[in-house]
């Protein structure tokens, strides 16, 4: 059967270029995998920040200098964006990675979901007071 | 209504062409009828010489499975109906080697299947006097969902991971394996892990969706991958920090 089948010319199709625009969840699969190269800018932002800061004030007035640039406030604008989707994706894919039992019950996905999204926004708005208050 | 609905069906004749064409067909646009109906008649009136598989009409075998309108559909389960005024293309399904006209390679995905071991594994066989290895309401539905799939392949053609890259084991062998993972008579995941847990196993999906999707029989293969990438993730620990440990 095998030695038949590889011998029959197969029709092989080929991916055309722009496959991930034919379809929404296709570009937003395309869009998440970009997102870990800005994912990975923030890491790096964060770590310049951190070495500026303990490089004593003078280091970090020119950090906040160079981070008001507009060049870097658009790319940390599309960061955080990317940052963002990277995060919903996480968030909602988690219930499906974790099956939860309390008392023999499953609990249900959209709390699972609810319940980090809470947790995300209570982390943001610590976060928030701490920076703005 | 219209009482015709034209089909237009890709053909592959690896002895007189490079590549498909299209040849459109008219068939009578009927209530009841879908699109597996629909190429009975061209295969019965028409043209005699189209390829298709298909076998129970009422989305058991999963044979049948195409791409209408460039979505992937079991041809027994959509209504041409659906599709009027019409025309409505019928492809091979995508992310496959096509052999003729709708007929699909499937090789690829038989290997993959042996080698999740998609059966019950146990560490000591209980004697047949003992009777059934007997199984719980909530035992069995950790698992029932993954054995409703029919191997139709909707998924495979659904997910741009393998359309890019055929060495991923791909939706269905990942949903099969967590059957037998997640039945409390299997002792089989330790032997499994090795296979999902490779880049080309579970780590390869990104979490698309289209498979849970795509699929006929409402099996959701992209949760079964995610649960799965958990245990993976639990296991390389567990073994990184008990190196000696038992598995």
């Amino acid at each position: 059967m095998s030695s038949q089948l590889s011998s029959a010319r197969l029709y092989k199709p080929k991916v055309p270029l722009l496959w991930w625009l034919s379809r929404r969840s296709y570009t937003m699969f395309v869009l998440r995998e970009l997102s870990s190269v800005f994912v990975a800018w923030t890491v790096v932002y964060l770590l310049l920040l951190i070495r500026a800061v303990s490089r004593g004030p003078a280091e970090y007035q020119r950090f906040l200098h160079w981070a008001a640039s507009p060049w870097l406030i658009v790319l940390n604008a599309v960061a955080l964006a990317f940052v963002l989707l990277h995060a919903i994706t996480f968030v909602n894919l988690t219930p499906q990675a974790m099956a939860v039992r309390v008392r023999g019950r499953r609990v249900p996905g959209r709390l699972l979901a609810g319940s980090l999204y809470l947790t995300l926004l209570l982390v943001s708005a610590f976060l928030a007071w701490l920076v703005v208050g | 209504m219209p009482d015709q609905i034209t089909l237009r069906v890709a053909r592959y004749r690896p002895e007189q062409e490079e590549a498909p064409t299209f040849d459109e067909y008219d068939v009578p646009l009927r209530e009841d009828w879908v699109v597996l109906d629909g190429l009975n008649y061209i295969k019965d009136e028409l043209d005699g010489t189209l390829s298709y598989r298909w076998s129970c009409r009422m989305g058991i075998c999963g044979s049948c499975g195409a791409m209408v309108n460039g979505e992937p559909k079991l041809m027994c389960a959509t209504f041409l109906t659906a599709y009027a005024p019409g025309p409505i293309r019928i492809d091979p399904l995508a992310n496959f080697p096509v052999i003729r006209d709708l007929v699909v390679e499937l090789t690829d995905f038989m290997t993959k299947l042996g080698m999740v071991k998609p059966w019950l594994i146990r560490d000591e066989e209980q004697p047949v006097e003992d009777g059934e290895y007997l199984q719980t309401p909530a035992q069995l539905d950790e698992y029932k969902q993954f054995s409703m799939c029919i191997n139709c392949m909707l998924c495979y053609s659904a997910c741009p991971v393998y359309g890019l890259d055929t060495k991923f084991l791909g939706p269905a062998a990942i949903a099969l394996a967590q059957r037998y993972n997640l039945d409390s008579r299997d002792d089989g995941g330790h032997e499994r892990l090795t296979v999902l847990s490779q880049p080309e196993g579970v780590w390869g999906c990104t979490y698309v969706g289209e498979c849970s999707r795509a699929c006929p029989k409402g099996v959701d293969p992209a949760g079964a991958i995610q649960r799965y990438k958990l245990t993976a993730a639990t296991a390389a620990v567990k073994s990184l920090l008990m190196p000696w440990g038992q598995r």
